[in-house]
Order: C-alpha cells, then sequence, then structure tokens
C-alpha cells in the first residue's frame, strides 16, 4: 500500500475520530468540541487535496485508478473484499464533498451563535430562543452545541466512507450512516413535534428504497459473486452477462438489479413518489439542510446511480433505444424535476423552495443519466453541491438575520424564514446577498457565467442531440420555472422594501457564516469553467473540456461528446433569462402572491404539494399501523393464536375436571372406598363370630374340616 | 483419545459454584452476589483460553475439539460425550459472557438473593450443556434441566403487576401465566424430542451423535425398520417433524412464538437477558447441529416451509413489535422478528446444503445468532434500566428523557440501532448475509422479509422516539437518574462487541465459516 492509498484509507477517520472523541470526552466543552470537528473536517479536507492531487495528476485515471483493498469477510473458501477506489468518478465527487463539508463545519460555528451567551429559558431539544445581555435581547447559543458538531462529524464520516469506497457495500454502510445522522440531525429540536416526525419521516421514507437496495446488492453479489466496482463494472464480460441472463418480470438481470439498486436512489434522493420527506426535513438546523440536501446525502443517491451506470445501461449502445431501467430513471427523473419546480413556485418558507428546488435538481441528474449522458449529470452534480450548498448557507443566513429582528421587535410570531415577511434584506446584509445571488442565477443557469448554465446547458444538448425530445422538453420546461420562482425567492427577500419592521432591524451575520458564503460562491462560478464544450461559439476550446475528458474515463467506453446544436443552447438561453426577468417582474412590487389569483385552485394544490402527504397518511400509514395493531397482534396473536393456546388448556382443564368427576372420583376413588368399605363390612360381619366360646370355635373348626375333606375327596381326586 | 478436562470444567463449575451459594449465609447479600459473580467469571476465562487453543487443538474425525467421552448408561451405549466445534464454540463464548453480564445485571435483586443467583449459574450449566453434548440423551437432559430454573426466576423474580384473565373469569397473575405458558409449551415440544431421540437410540444401537450422523444416513429409506413395523423413510419423516417442532418453540418459529412475549415481559431482566440472548438459541442450534445433518432429505424436502414460516415471523413479528405499548414487549417482539432471520437463513441452507450459497446463509445466520445474543441481551438490560427506576414500562408514561438522561439516551440509540442492523454495526453483518444467502434460494420469501426489514425500522424508532424525544414527560421522569457505573459495566462489553463485530466480523466468521465447511461441506 503507497502513501496515496493509505491515505485514501484515512480519509472518512478524521471526523468518526472527533465524532468520538465529543461524544465521550468533550462534550462539555463548546470551544473544544468545534475545534476537534473542525480540525477533522480540516484534516479530510487536506488529505482529500493530497489525494486528488495525484489522482488529477494520473494519465487516464480510469484505467490505473488509485485501488487498495483487503478481505472483510471469510466466505467459503473465498472471502468478501472491501477496499477504496479513486476513480475520476469518485474523485470529482470527493472534491464538491470535501470543500462543501468543510465550509458547512466553519458556517455552524457561526450558526450555533458561538460566543453568545446561554439563552434565559432554552431547553435542550428546543431551538435557542435569545438571552437578555445588558439589557438588550440578542441571540444565544445552542444548549447542544458539541452534540451537533459530533453529529455532523458522524455524517462526514459515512459521506467520506461512501466516497472512498470500492464497492456497493461499504457504500451502503456509508450510506446508512448518513440515514441514521440525518434522523438524529433533523430531529435535532426533538422537542418540537414536527421536527420529531420529519425526522422519523426522513428515516422511515428511506429506509422504503434501502431495502430494496439491499436487494439489489444481495442479488448483484449472488450473481457476479463480488460486490467491487471495478471487477464488475470494467469487465465486458460480466456486464454482457448480466444484460443477457433473463429475470423475473421480463427484464435481464442487469434490468432488474439496476431497478432494485435505482430505487434505493428514489428514497435517498428524494425523488417522485418518495421526494415527500425532504421538504419536511427543513425542520433540522440549516447547516444541516446544506448538508443533507445539498452537499452529501442526496448526492450520494446521483452518485450511487451514476456508479452504477454501466450496470443501468449493460446492453445499451450510445442512440440505441434506452434500457428499461435507463427509462425508468428518465422518465421518473423528468417527472420529479417538473414536478418539484412547480410545487416550489408556490412555497413562502424560504428553506422550503429550496428543498423543492434540490428535489427538482437532482430529478435533472436522473434523468440525464436515464438518457445516458453520464457526464453532464456527474457535471451538474457537481456543480449543483457547491450553489446549493450556497443557498443553503445563503438562506440560514438570511434567517438568522431575521432572527435577530424578531430579537430587537420582540414579536416571536413573526417567522423568520417566511419571505413575506422579508423585503429589502439586499442593504442589511449586502454579503449575503451578493453570495445568494451568485448561488441563484447559477441555479438557474444564468448563462456563460455560472456553473449551473454549463451543466445544465450540457443535458439539454445531450437529451436533444440523442432525440429524446419529451425529455428536452419536459426539462426544459422546469429550467423555465426554476429561473422564475428562483427570482422570486431573490425579490421577495432581497429587493423591494422591507415589508415588516423585522426585516428592517435584521442585520448582517458574523464572518464564521459569511466566509463560507463567498468561498463557495467562487466554486458556484468557477466549477463550471472546467468543462465548457470544445465546439462552443467563441469561447469553446479557449479552456480545455478537461471535465469530459477525464469523467468520461470512469467507463469502459469513453462516452462520445454530442456535436454542438443551437437549439439546445438558445433553449437554455432563453429559459434562464426568460425566467429570471418573469419572476422579477411579477415580484417586484408584489405585496400578496399574484399567482393566487393567477393560479387559482390549482395554487391551492401546489401549495399543498398536491396533497400527497395526505394521501400517504391515509393509504400507507394509517392502514400499516391498523394492520400492525389490529391484525398481527391483536387478532393473529391475541385472538388466533393464543386462542388456541388457551383453548387446549381448556380442554385440558375440561377433560382433566371430567376425568376427575367421572374416573378418579367414581372410579378409582370409589373403588378404593368400596375396598374399604367392603372390608370394614366384611369385618363387622365376621366380629359376630368373636363370641369367646370355645364350643362355637369346635363346631366351626370341625365343619371347615369336614368341608376341606369332602371337597378334597370328591372334587379334586379324580 | 486425548482427553481433556476443560469442557467438564467449564460445564460444571457453575452448578458447583449454585450449589455453594445455596448454602452461604443468606444476611450477607453483597457476598452471596459478588460470589456469584466471580463465580460465573471462572467459564468465561476458561472459553476465552479455549477459544484461543481452538486453532490449534486436535480434533477427531467429525471435527470435533477437547472432546471428552466417559460411558454413563452402559445398557443403551449413552455416554458423557462433550466437545466443541466452531458452531458449538460460538454458542457457549455467548452463554459464558452474557451470564455473568446478567447477574452484574441482577445487583439490584433483594429478595432471595442465594436462590436467585444459584438458579442463575444453575441455568447457566444447563444451556451450555446444550452446546456441548454430543450425545443425544446427555443433551436432553441439558435441554430439560435448563426449564427449571427459568421457570422459577420468572414465577418468582418476575414482575409484580399485572393480571391475566383466563377462562371463566380465572385470574392469575401475569408471571404465572407466563413462567408456565413457557415451562409447558416448551415441555409440550420436548415430548416429541423425546421420543423421536428414543427411536434413533433403538435404531441404531447408540445416543453419539456422531456414530448416530453416520450411521442413520447410510440407511435407505426403504429398509425396515423395528420388525417390519415401519420403514426408515417414514420413520425419518416422523422423528424430523418431532425435532423440528421441538425446536421450533424454542426458537420460536412464526406460530409458535406467542409464549415468548409473555415470558420475555414478565422475566426479570436479567432473566429476560438471558431468555433472548441464549435460550433461544437453543432451538437454532437444534436446527444446526441435528435436523440437518441428521434429515438432510428431509430438510431440504420442507425447507419451503421453514423458510415461509421464517418469513411470518419477520414480517409479524416487526409489525406486532410495532403494535406494543409496553417497551419490554417491544423488544420481546423484535427477537421474533430476528431470530426469523435466523430460520430463513438455516431453511435456505437446508435447501441447498452444500453450495455457497448455503454455506453464506448459515455463516449469516449463526453470526446472527450471536449478534442477537449481544443487541437483544442489551435492549432487555436498557429496559431494566428505566424499568427499576420508574416501575413502569408503558411507553406512553415515557417521553423527552434524552436532556435528563444524556449517557443512556446514547446508550440506548446505539443500542437500538444495533437492533435494527445499522451498517458498521453487528446486526447488519448478519442480516446481510442471511439475505445474500436466501434470495439466490428463496427469492420470494426474501423479498417478502423486506417489508419486515422495513418496520423494524418503525418499531425501533418508535421506542427510542417515545423514550427519549418529545416533551418532558414529567410525571414519568421524576424518579428518572442517568445509568450508574455498575450498569455501566453491564452494556460497555456489549456495545464494544456490537461495534467490533460491525466493523471487523473475521475473526468470530472465520470460525464460523470453518466449522460450517466441515458440517455441511
Amino acid at each position: 500500500m503507497n502513501l496515496t492509498e493509505t491515505i485514501t484509507w484515512l480519509l472518512p477517520l478524521p471526523p468518526l475520530l472527533a465524532f468520538a472523541l465529543i461524544v465521550l470526552f468533550t462534550n462539555r466543552n463548546n470551544r473544544l468540541s468545534h475545534r476537534i470537528a473542525v480540525g477533522a473536517a480540516f484534516l479530510s479536507f487536506l488529505g482529500s487535496a493530497y489525494v486528488l492531487f495525484q489522482a488529477f495528476t494520473t494519465e487516464h485515471l480510469g484505467e490505473h485508478p488509485i485501488e487498495s483493498r483487503i478481505p472483510w469477510l471469510p466466505l467459503g473458501d473465498g472471502s468478501l473484499d472491501i477496499g477504496v477506489l479513486i476513480d475520476p468518478l469518485s474523485a470529482v465527487t470527493l472534491a464538491f464533498v470535501a470543500v462543501t463539508v468543510l465550509m458547512i463545519f466553519i458556517y455552524s460555528i457561526g450558526y450555533h451563535n458561538f460566543g453568545q451567551p446561554k439563552g434565559d429559558h432554552d431547553h435542550k431539544g428546543f431551538p435557542p430562543h435569545g438571552a437578555t445581555h445588558d439589557g438588550h435581547a440578542v441571540l444565544s447559543i445552542e444548549p447542544m452545541y458539541a452534540r451537533f458538531f459530533a453529529f455532523i462529524g458522524l455524517f462526514a464520516f459515512g459521506m467520506y466512507t461512501l466516497v472512498v469506497s470500492d464497492n456497493l457495500l461499504t457504500l451502503f454502510v456509508g450510506w446508512e450512516i448518513m440515514g441514521l445522522c440525518s434522523y438524529l440531525l433533523i430531529g435535532f429540536w426533538f422537542g418540537k413535534e414536527s421536527a420529531r416526525d420529519a425526522a422519523k419521516k426522513a428515516f422511515m421514507t428511506t429506509r422504503v428504497g434501502d431495502v430494496f437496495m439491499l436487494l439489489g446488492i444481495a442479488y448483484l453479489y449472488s450473481f457476479t459473486g463480488t460486490l467491487s466496482f471495478r471487477d464488475i463494472f470494467f469487465n465486458e464480460e460480466v456486464l454482457h452477462h448480466l444484460a443477457e441472463t433473463p429475470s423475473w418480470f421480463g427484464l435481464s438481470a442487469a434490468g432488474l438489479i439496476g431497478i432494485l439498486l435505482f430505487i434505493g436512489t428514489i428514497g435517498k434522493s428524494a425523488q417522485f413518489p418518495l421526494h415527500v420527506w425532504l421538504p419536511d426535513a427543513m425542520e433540522g438546523p440549516t447547516p444541516v439542510s446544506a448538508m443533507i440536501h445539498a452537499a452529501t446525502m442526496v448526492s450520494a443517491g446521483v452518485y450511487m446511480v451514476a456508479r452504477m451506470f454501466p450496470l443501468l445501461s449493460a446492453g445499451w449502445h450510445e442512440g440505441g433505444a434506452l434500457t428499461p431501467a435507463m427509462t425508468a430513471m428518465a422518465v421518473i427523473g423528468a417527472f420529479t424535476a417538473l414536478f418539484a419546480a412547480t410545487i416550489a413556485m408556490a412555497q413562502n418558507d424560504i428553506k422550503r423552495v429550496l428543498a423543492y428546488s434540490t428535489i427538482s435538481q437532482l430529478g435533472y441528474m436522473v434523468a440525464a443519466l436515464g438518457i445516458g449522458a453520464f457526464v453532464a449529470a456527474v457535471f451538474h452534480l457537481v456543480t449543483h453541491a457547491f450553489f446549493k450548498a450556497l443557498l443553503f448557507l445563503g438562506s440560514g443566513s438570511v434567517i438568522h438575520g431575521m432572527e435577530h429582528g424578531v430579537l430587537h421587535t420582540g414579536d416571536h410570531k413573526v417567522d423568520p424564514q417566511n419571505m413575506w415577511n422579508m423585503g429589502g434584506l439586499r442593504t442589511k446584509m449586502p454579503r449575503t446577498f451578493w453570495t445568494f445571488l451568485i448561488g441563484g442565477f447559477a441555479l438557474s443557469g444564468f448563462p456563460l457565467i455560472t456553473a449551473g448554465f454549463w451543466s445544465k446547458d450540457e443535458i439539454l444538448a445531450d437529451a436533444w442531440g440523442n432525440g429524446h425530445l419529451m425529455i428536452f422538453g419536459v426539462l426544459a420546461l422546469s429550467a423555465l420555472l426554476t429561473a422564475f420562482y428562483t427570482m422570486r425567492q431573490i425579490t421577495l427577500t432581497f429587493l423591494g422594501q422591507p415589508r415588516t419592521k423585522e426585516a428592517e432591524h435584521a442585520h448582517e451575520t458574523p464572518l464564521t457564516m459569511t466566509g463560507p458564503l463567498m468561498v463557495l460562491s467562487v466554486f458556484a462560478i468557477a466549477a463550471g469553467w472546467v468543462g465548457i464544450p470544445e465546439h462552443f461559439p467563441v469561447i469553446g476550446g479557449i479552456l480545455p473540456n478537461w471535465f469530459h475528458e477525464f469523467v468520461g474515463g470512469t467507463l469502459l467506453e469513453h462516452p462520445h461528446a454530442v456535436d454542438f446544436n443551437i437549439v439546445p443552447l438558445a433553449t437554455s438561453l432563453g429559459v434562464a433569462l426568460g425566467g429570471l426577468l418573469l419572476g422579477w417582474l411579477v415580484y417586484r412590487n408584489a405585496q400578496t402572491d399574484p399567482l393566487k389569483k393567477l393560479l387559482g385552485p390549482l395554487h391551492r394544490l401546489l401549495e399543498n404539494k398536491y396533497y400527497l402527504d395526505e394521501i400517504y397518511e391515509r393509504v400507507f400509514i394509517r392502514p400499516a399501523r391498523e394492520f400492525a395493531e389490529e391484525v398481527s397482534y391483536l387478532l393473529i396473536d391475541q385472538i388466533l393464536i393464543d386462542g388456541v393456546l388457551h383453548g387446549a388448556a381448556e380442554l385440558s382443564f375440561w377433560l382433566g375436571g371430567i376425568f376427575r368427576e367421572k374416573f378418579d372420583l367414581p372410579v378409582v376413588n370409589g373403588f378404593g372406598d368400596w375396598v374399604a368399605d367392603t372390608s370394614q363390612w366384611f369385618g363387622r360381619g365376621i366380629r359376630k363370630m368373636q363370641t369367646g366360646a370355645i364350643q362355637q370355635y369346635m363346631i366351626l373348626s370341625m365343619l371347615l374340616a369336614f368341608i376341606g375333606v369332602f371337597v378334597y375327596f370328591w372334587m379334586l381326586q379324580p | 483419545m486425548n482427553q481433556t478436562i476443560w469442557l467438564t470444567l467449564i460445564l460444571f463449575l457453575p452448578a458447583l459454584a449454585a450449589i455453594l451459594l445455596a448454602l452461604m449465609p443468606r444476611q450477607d447479600k453483597t457476598l452471596v452476589r459478588w460470589t456469584a459473580l466471580i463465580a460465573s467469571l471462572i467459564p468465561l476465562a476458561l472459553t476465552l483460553f479455549v477459544w484461543f487453543a481452538f486453532k490449534d487443538a486436535p480434533a477427531n474425525a467429525a471435527g470435533y475439539k477437547f472432546e471428552e467421552q466417559y460411558t454413563w448408561y452402559a445398557a443403551i451405549n449413552s455416554s458423557y460425550h462433550v466437545g466443541l466445534d466452531g458452531l458449538s464454540l460460538t454458542m457457549v463464548l455467548l452463554t459464558t459472557l452474557l451470564t455473568p453480564l446478567a447477574i452484574l445485571a441482577s445487583f439490584s435483586v433483594e429478595k432471595n438473593v442465594n436462590a436467585y443467583m444459584a438458579l442463575f449459574l444453575f441455568l447457566e450449566t444447563g444451556m451450555l450443556g446444550v452446546f456441548m453434548s454430543l450425545d443425544l440423551l446427555v443433551f436432553f437432559v441439558f435441554w430439560e434441566i435448563g426449564l427449571v430454573p427459568m421457570y422459577f426466576l420468572i414465577s418468582q423474580w418476575g414482575s409484580e403487576k399485572g393480571e391475566k384473565q383466563l377462562w371463566g373469569g380465572m385470574k392469575v397473575s401475569s408471571r404465572t401465566y407466563a413462567s408456565f405458558k413457557f415451562m409447558i409449551y416448551t415441555m409440550g415440544g420436548s415430548l416429541g424430542l423425546l421420543l423421536a431421540i428414543q427411536l434413533l437410540g433403538v435404531v441404531n444401537q447408540t445416543f453419539d451423535l456422531p456414530t448416530i450422523v453416520t450411521q442413520w444416513n447410510a440407511l435407505s429409506n426403504s429398509d425396515v425398520l423395528l420388525g417390519g413395523f415401519t420403514t426408515v423413510g417414514i420413520a425419518k419423516a416422523v422423528a424430523f417433524w418431532a425435532f423440528v417442532i421441538a425446536f421450533a418453540i424454542k426458537v420460536p418459529v412464526w406460530p409458535f412464538h406467542t409464549w415468548l412475549p409473555d415470558a420475555h415481559t414478565e422475566a426479570p431482566t436479567a432473566g429476560s437477558m438471558i431468555l433472548a440472548g441464549v435460550l433461544l438459541k437453543l432451538g437454532a442450534y437444534g436446527f444446526l447441529r441435528f435436523v440437518l445433518p441428521l434429515y438432510p432429505e428431509q430438510s431440504s424436502q420442507y425447507a419451503g416451509v421453514l423458510a415461509g414460516l421464517a418469513t411470518a415471523a419477520i414480517v409479524f413479528g416487526a409489525l406486532s413489535a410495532y403494535a406494543q405499548k409496553d417497551f419490554k414487549r417491544l423488544v420481546a417482539y423484535s427477537s421474533v422478528n430476528h431470530m426469523g432471520f435466523v430460520m430463513l437463513g438455516i431453511a435456505a441452507a437446508a435447501r441447498a446444503a452444500g453450495t455457497l450459497d448455503a454455506n453464506i446463509a448459515m455463516n449469516g445466520a449463526v453470526l446472527q445468532m450471536f449478534n442477537h445474543g449481544l443487541s437483544a441481551a442489551g435492549m432487555f438490560f436498557l429496559v431494566g434500566v428505566i424499568y427499576e427506576r420508574l416501575h413502569t414500562r408503558d411507553l406512553d408514561a415515557f417521553g423527552g428523557f434524552f436532556p435528563r438522561v444524556p449517557v443512556y439516551g446514547g446508550i440506548l440509540i446505539f443500542t437500538s440501532m444495533a437492533s435494527l442492523g445499522l451498517p458498521g454495526l453487528n446486526g447488519f453483518v448478519s442480516e446481510f448475509l442471511v439475505v445474500r444467502g436466501a434470495w439466490a434460494i428463496f427469492p420470494f420469501f426474501t423479498a417478502l422479509s423486506m417489508i419486515g426489514l422495513l418496520f423494524t425500522g418503525a418499531y425501533v424508532l418508535k421506542g427510542i422516539g417515545k423514550t427519549l424525544h418529545g416533551p418532558l414527560n414529567e410525571e414519568g421522569a421524576h424518579h428518572l437518574s442517568e445509568i450508574n457505573a455498575r450498569e455501566l459495566w453491564v452494556i460497555t462489553p456489549l456495545m464494544v462487541l456490537m461495534l467490533w463485530l460491525g466493523v471487523l466480523p473475521g475473526w468470530l466468521l472465520s470460525v464460523i465459516n470453518n466449522a460450517m465447511q466441515v458440517l455441511f461441506g
């Protein structure tokens, strides 16, 4: 094992150690705890930087990745191996994970009000409510400050594990550890019922996907005898065999395994119909939202299907008909992209808009993979991680500023997350504003400058170029909506005049929060420059399209870049600029939502997220609970099975009674009593002979002797 | 033969200690407790010695090590024959490990300490005997011996509250009901087992297991037995079901499981730890040690039935656990759910013995037995910790305890997650192996069992949520105090093992894997 491999093995460990140290030893010391956590994140960042430097300077990394493995489970004559792998796909993922995780860690210090006094009425399990300092109401430190850093440490461990894994099993380990952490972090303020419910919902909804994924893993493992990515995906023979072997439901083995694994992604990356957990997950503290919804957990789902791309596309040739698994992805992804974008238009909570936007963008990536645009999907995964983390952290900064205003006015009824309570924050929070603007423009795909433009444009170009016109249309429409709701959000939050007193007294947040925003906004712009298509008019070819070359090497067969076409470019320019302009025009002077009037009942449908939560509650959750309580426990166990047992016991009891009443008492006891009674009676009878008179005895004995002699001679002698 | 005395020492030291404890003065409870603890640590130390010496110890033809054999009933060719392979070694380790922890957990018992501790140690001998015996008759003796102490532990030291209404308005206390149900149910199952063992003994003219396995399997199904009374085929089928029912009740396999929630709920904390930790394993061990080797053909034939019942246990166990309002009962039902995976693995292996899939399923099943021993004992202990303070197990009386007892809360989440099968902790490895092995053999049942896995999440989160989260239940939290040092000593070894086996299961799995390869080729 050389140095690079050793470091790759060690990458996930610092955050895990930080978790253990904080939980076991330093949880009473806030300063030490966050130093340990941020230090660990920094250590992992440095290690990643080293590994990435090695990876980026390796020629043809796809064919000669950094890898190392050890036997883990002895089974039969062989063993199940686990190991680490840095190939182009994991390298670019590691890059954005390392940066965003470190930024989120630093941001958390400011977000949880480190350095502020303890709250006057703060309780563990509730968000801090503020303290009085020199007669002023000020923000107060999070009561479970150290614990938060422990949890995000464990979370980071899960994500690093997932990224460096060379096999599905350890990937799944990281995947599930993140699932646990998201449960703990979404429910961080567990005193709030909404947070509790959201945490449970997140865990259970993603678990639906996870159990299917587990089946997929088991299937893949029993089919190929290995779970190593390289052994399966870099091996034409295995892939061919997978694609050719028929399985259930008219699918090939590759198709069924692919779909099972993809269901895991539907849960984790919040695709329709398992997307419902993600908006509710906004109950967690904002750095958590950034971590779960942008940088790590939801990205993990897309990362996994990107990893599985050779399997999902086994039997497919560029330009040919899609495999069933790919079709499923394309349809679900595109539908989710549009569906979530429509909901995002009608949300008023600043974080919820971003949550639906995340769902929509993930749908974009999934759809891109579905139509075979592997590189474009990964590109969008990377750029999205940066600008969405930026947006989430920015929204946290806004909320923080608003909370400042709320503390100032003392009116706790004002929701600091509702965008209609904001407005004009541009001047109050300039750093937050400019960075949020960059993030928002990147999300909308503002042409040329932002990273989001390049990645989104590439997906549209791929869809158009390969003739998937339906997908192209749906994605273009959702891009239009994306630009529209993003501008709506920016306008309502930052532009115009403050709509409330609280917004007037909002205050810029400390450098620990705005610093990460600025770093991330650099990436939200520059991350796009590594993948500018060669044939792009004017600026194409100035910078080499490094991303396509590099990431394409992940696959056995290097994918082609699509030829330049004016239609998708014009479309992406049109929808981005048009959507932004429309959003600004509609909302620049709005006091209430004009869409409400315009869309009428449709708006209510959107506002209530198509009533899916209510439908799930009625169709799945309540029946499941009732089935568990009424059927599984009460009917089967208590009434049927125990009924039979008690019946058997009662029967024995009754039989025993019968035996006692009808046999024991009359026959057995009766016989005993009869013997006793008879002997007694007999004795009493014979007693009469005991007269004591010798003569009577003589007569009796002579009589007996006579009978004896008589019997002997007459009856026994022949 | 190379006789050693290690197994006899491990086996009978607890019984000797039990007699000593029964004779000790009753006034000094501390002395009694410490004597019991130390007495239970000696078998653990000896087991560890055996564990480390195991690899290089000489094995007999059937693969057993540390063998001992002395004539017992010469007339019927029954001998005191004990020995270990990787399977029994794993179970012996589990038993000797959990017993001291259970005894330490029982330091808070005040009533009749001498008898209580003596029964526990006596129970240990019974359980160890089952795992070590290589003679069917001796096995049966130990099998039955284990029942007696547990019966008294439940009926005398079980929870004092609760009443159960039976037919005709008859009322008995819950612990009487539970202990009686436990005893009668298991004994009912044992009747057939005893008869079947007699049958095997008569046919083979010996009760020695390794001899019987070779002889019995060499008979052809059409051979006539018992002077023309029956054929080998029929006798095997009948004896197979007799064995299966006895063990199925013990595991318990659905639908023979309803004694379990009652017994586990009513037993004292340490009793539940041992019940879930070890006693349930006796049944699964019986399948692996006796049913599969003695009846390979029937096992394969009826494996589908077993797999179906195992799946029912997984699904209905999880659902019923989710339906509970009593924390201890919830944990009890989780045992039904988890032991279902053990049975699914065993059934899969029975269907396709000799294949790699079967080997993986079997490794998973045995590892799951060990893992469930750790996590179930841990969960019951943690429920007991709250119960001792609050004197209730009603989940609705809990809530919001996390800020009050952060250490306990962290431990509860950790142990619950191990029980849930979170990757990185022990339960995942074994469940994954079972699913992997069973998928190739029973894909339909394996897919169905995923419903159970889903609801495992639901009931685990219900337990955590109702206890730790939510607004503080003032009334419930009144007597709540943080977990104390003694209790930490009980749970820490379990947690260390859960983590260790989750991250690096190789040391245990290699022992199991070797045994499975010898046993089932």
